[in-house]
């Protein structure tokens, strides 16, 4: 039960103003900018814009500085805002083929087509501090570089399993997908639904729902076929216009696993799917979304339900978002004082009986 | 006016959408005399992905984006969708798409779209040849029981 409770005033307001200062911190020392934050923490900045659900990256690098680097905080705040925003428009489903890709590996081909290209990443360091970061060492310098002309298009391994019919065909379909930002989220949800849910969800839920599958709780057999991270264009129709245009580009994570399938009463023995697309730069929860899309799809592909968590939508859709988590575990801070006496009374009334059934008895 | 063909207005568009904003500000520092039909309006689009890359769409979050409309005083009209949040930005990309369907068309495309464009093109190409020197040639090891 909630009552209104009046007074505070004046504490919460002098609470606001320490927080302001203590966000600050030591005056001394230089305030951080948005753009400092946006280019010298983007992965943090990512994580926010992807759990956020909403790409905008002065925004996100904004709400860390004001959630004093407390992204779930952050996170929050980036919802807040995007509810103010009107829906202009959906855009055309995005072409992940023709990324301008950073990074591309395959775990399952070593001499794929298109080559396997690193990019910018933390595999293979040392993992030791690097303490000339410290000392704020000069700017990386300019190297030589190979001359480069960007493909138009890198297609995707599981195109050449799809050739052979080893793996599950995919197909295309432009049915307008259930958005759970204008409804509320119903189960049993279909594929469409459980990536959105997925791609906001929280990184660390989606990370251990996957890890609990590799450990042998909903096991899907996993290699990741294909990981891809760079920049994609964004097209919208434009309805004064009556073609579509590309408003802008974003950075996606994309990872496609290769999951071994013995087959089934339906379908033949082949290799299937799990699939992650995450907003940024974010390899981690991209591959542990397309694990946790993989085991979630156990009752499609004809597989036992072993009561894995990983395997339960109900579970992991219902509980992978963070705002609505923090929302609902920090609420029980706030007073509950007239629920609290209610329980406080039954308490001793309870007491009070036992103690009179005990001297009856004595 | 001359008429635009829908395939080089959706690409210089694109150009204009896509282009750094304090940079189509310094190739295009004042505007032509103009009525703003439909005032910047700051909103979200819904980006969509494909489950499987190839297959049914899905949701995958929003971005920011800002749209605007302008008609010249000699009647062109120029309408802009850009990613972000910069009113500015909108309303000078709607102007520089009316002006391109003007008899000065050539001559903003010479001045403005061609420099942005071919910085895309450079940026595209920097960032393919860091990308480059990252590409792996992975060998097997003979291993011992393989002798």
């Amino acid at each position: 039960m909630y009552v209104a409770v009046k007074g505070g005033e004046r504490a919460i307001d002098n609470a606001h103003q320490w927080l302001a200062e203590e966000r600050r911190g030591d005056p001394t020392v230089p305030e951080l900018t948005i753009p400092q934050i946006r280019e010298q923490m983007a992965l943090a900045v990512n994580r926010v814009m992807a759990e956020g659900s909403l790409y905008d990256p002065d925004l996100a690098a904004l709400a860390i500085k004001q959630a004093r680097g407390d992204l779930i905080e952050a996170v929050f705040l980036i919802r807040a805002y995007r509810t103010t925003l009107p829906r202009l428009a959906g855009s055309r489903p995005v072409d992940t083929g023709a990324m301008a890709v950073d990074r591309r590996i395959s775990a399952t081909f070593k001499d794929l087509p298109g080559g396997q290209v690193l990019g910018p990443t933390f595999d293979y360091t040392h993992r030791l501090l690097d303490f000339t970061l410290m000392a704020e060492g000069e700017a990386p310098q300019q190297r030589n570089l190979p001359d480069a002309t960007p493909a138009d298009r890198i297609p995707h391994v599981t195109s050449f399993l799809n050739r052979d019919g080893l793996i599950e065909p995919v197909d295309p379909s432009d049915i307008a997908p259930p958005d759970l930002t204008r409804e509320p989220m119903e189960l049993p949800a279909n594929r469409p639904l459980r990536l959105q849910a997925l791609a906001r969800g929280d990184e660390g839920f989606v990370l251990s729902m996957a890890y609990s599958t590799q450990r042998g709780y909903g096991r899907t057999h996993a290699f990741v076929g294909e990981l891809r991270i760079g920049t994609v264009a964004v097209e919208v129709d434009i309805p004064e216009l009556g073609f579509a245009v590309e408003i802008g580009e974003i950075e996606l994570t994309e990872c496609e696993t290769v999951n071994q399938f013995k087959g089934s009463r339906t379908e033949p023995p082949q290799f299937t799917r799990g699939y992650g697309l995450v907003m940024g730069q974010s390899e981690r929860k991209a591959i542990a979304m397309s694990l946790v899309d993989r085991a979630l799809r156990w009752q499609e592909l004809g597989e036992d339900f072993t009561g894995a968590p990983a395997q339960d939508e109900e579970f992991v859709l219902m509980h992978c978002d963070n705002i609505q988590a923090t929302g609902f575990l920090e609420h029980i801070k706030l007073p509950h004082y007239v629920d609290f006496q209610a329980e406080l009374e039954l308490v001793r009334k309870l007491r009070a009986e036992a103690m009179a059934l005990q001297e009856a008895a004595e | 006016m001359t008429d635009a063909s829908p395939i080089a207005r959706k690409a210089w568009m694109a150009t204009l959408a896509k282009a750094p904003p304090a940079r189509l500000a310094a190739l295009l520092p004042y505007l032509p005399p103009h009525h703003v039909l439909r005032q910047p309006e700051i909103g979200a689009v819904m980006v969509r992905g494909r489950v499987g890359a190839t297959g049914a769409a899905f949701n995958l979050g929003e971005m920011t984006v800002t749209r605007a409309s302008v008609r010249l005083e000699t009647g062109e009209v120029g309408h802009a969708w850009v990613q972000g949040r910069d009113k500015a930005h909108a309303l000078r990309a709607a102007a520089v798409d009316a002006l391109l369907q003007t008899g000065a068309a050539d001559d903003i495309a010479a001045r403005v779209l061609h420099p942005l464009q071919s910085e895309a093109d450079t940026a595209r190409a920097f960032r393919a040849a860091k990308a480059a020197a990252t590409k792996v040639d992975f060998f097997t090891m003979v291993r011992g029981e393989d002798k």
